[in-house]
């Protein structure tokens, strides 16, 4: 069954073009790996896929529902009740610490503290970061944000995680055991995911490969 | 790299018969050809008539009687001496994927097709890889055969992605 599908869309930034009508679909417990060279719009097209952007042209569903065309308070109930996401560069909070951070979706849908900082240190141990629970972003290293950041995104048991190059700071070995933990825990959640890289041995764990090319898909293949 | 010093360096351990070298080679080289028992027996020939290994005994273990055969200091020397060194860069990489970019622009006019399926064949080989890898029980030695292999295609990737990128130059300079 195809969870997720983009029909065509555009996506413009002032005079830069980054989608020119991509169209995707995602079937629900698929991993799939966008990939394609820096500026060529994966993550943007990721944006869209996750109701974070709109795009000015064609349409996104979501488990039979178009929701390119909610309004912003809309997509960010979907968001809190579907998606986990990893972004690019992370994008912890720096005030708070790394179990902070992780709480935070569980108190946006209405959790409890105690409870809810109890499930996000389980998933920091889940990560092999509990021992950063208590620190702040601005003293971690590339590979435990990462750990953080996919607790943070997972916290919720989404249906779906972006994740928006997860290992990008890593090496190779470093990055082969995050990618491990965030896949794990994806498959004990039985969550789709959509990993962006432009690294061949992390979408080497995918299913699939989807390339895009200024914009566009270029060639989807199995 | 010869069969010659792998035998040694495996011979360091303990006095080794034939068949049991290449049963050791193949488990430790997960990512080698596997060893033919005659080139084995032939290796060994050469290596005690140079006198870097000799005859220690023979061992029967069931099967039939085999002769057993132990590194010498000569030997020993041998393989230390050619651990000291390093493999030369190859000068002249494998280029079967560069030569075939080449003549889809000369035969076709271009090499879209071509470099999009070579990466698909790539990267579902790489599945293949990783799936191994994840599989339990696998041993460090696999694993370490397996990484070479990853990395290996994942540079051939790279380089097809710069090709593409490369591919309106190459065009003009091959259909001027
Ligand atoms: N918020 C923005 N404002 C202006 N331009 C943007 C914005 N976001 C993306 N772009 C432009 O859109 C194009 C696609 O960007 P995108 O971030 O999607 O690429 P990418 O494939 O993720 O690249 P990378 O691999 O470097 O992360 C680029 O030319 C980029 O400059
Ligand atoms: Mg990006």
């Amino acid at each position: 069954m195809t969870l997720l599908e983009a029909r065509r869309i555009e996506k413009t930034f002032g005079r830069t073009h980054a989608l020119r009508g991509v169209s995707v679909a995602i079937e629900s417990g698929e991993v799939v790996a966008i990939t394609g060279p820096s500026g060529s719009g994966k993550s943007t097209l990721l944006h869209c896929l996750s109701g974070i952007m709109c795009p000015e042209a064609g349409e996104v569903h979501y488990d039979g529902r178009r929701i390119d065309t909610l309004d912003e308070a809309a997509r960010t109930r979907l968001r809190r009740d579907a998606f986990g996401i990893v972004f690019q560069f992370g994008r912890l909070v720096p005030e708070l610490t790394a179990v902070e951070n992780v709480a935070l979706p569980l108190l946006f849908n209405g959790d409890g503290r105690e409870k809810s900082a109890t499930v996000a240190r389980d998933w920091l141990e889940r990560m092999d970061a509990l021992d950063v629970a208590d620190a702040r972003p601005g003293e971690l290293s590339g590979g435990q944000l990462q750990r953080v950041a996919m607790a943070r995104a997972l916290v919720t048991g989404p249906k779906v995680v972006f994740a928006d190059e997860p290992t990008g700071a890593l090496d190779s070995l470093a990055g082969e055991k995050v990618l491990g933990l965030l896949l794990e825990a994806a498959r004990v959640n039985g969550s789709t995911v959509v990993l962006v890289t432009h690294d061949n041995q992390v979408a080497a764990h995918a299913d699939r490969e989807i390339v895009v090319r200024d914009g566009a898909a270029a060639g989807v293949v199995a | 790299m010869s069969i010659g010093h792998v035998l040694l360096g495996l011979l360091t351990e303990r006095p080794k018969h034939g068949y049991e070298l290449k049963r050791e080679h193949d488990d430790r080289f997960p990512g080698v050809k596997p060893i033919a028992y005659g080139q084995v027996y032939a290796t060994l020939q050469r290596l005690e008539r140079d006198g870097k290994v000799a005859v220690s005994g023979t061992a029967k273990e069931g099967g039939p009687e085999r002769v057993v055969y132990e590194i010498t200091s000569v030997g020993t020397d041998e393989v230390r001496r050619w651990l000291a060194e390093i493999e030369p860069p190859a000068p002249y990489v494998s280029s079967a994927l560069s030569t075939r970019v080449v003549l889809a622009l000369i035969v076709g006019g271009t090499a879209d097709g071509y470099l999009l399926r070579q990466r698909a064949a790539h990267l579902e080989r790489m599945r293949e890889l990783t799936a191994r890898k994840n599989t339990a029980g696998i041993s460090a030695g696999e694993l370490l055969a397996t990484d070479y292999a990853l990395h290996h295609l994942d540079a051939d990737l790279r380089w097809l992605e710069t090709a593409r990128q490369r591919i309106g130059e190459l065009t003009k300079e091959i259909r001027p």
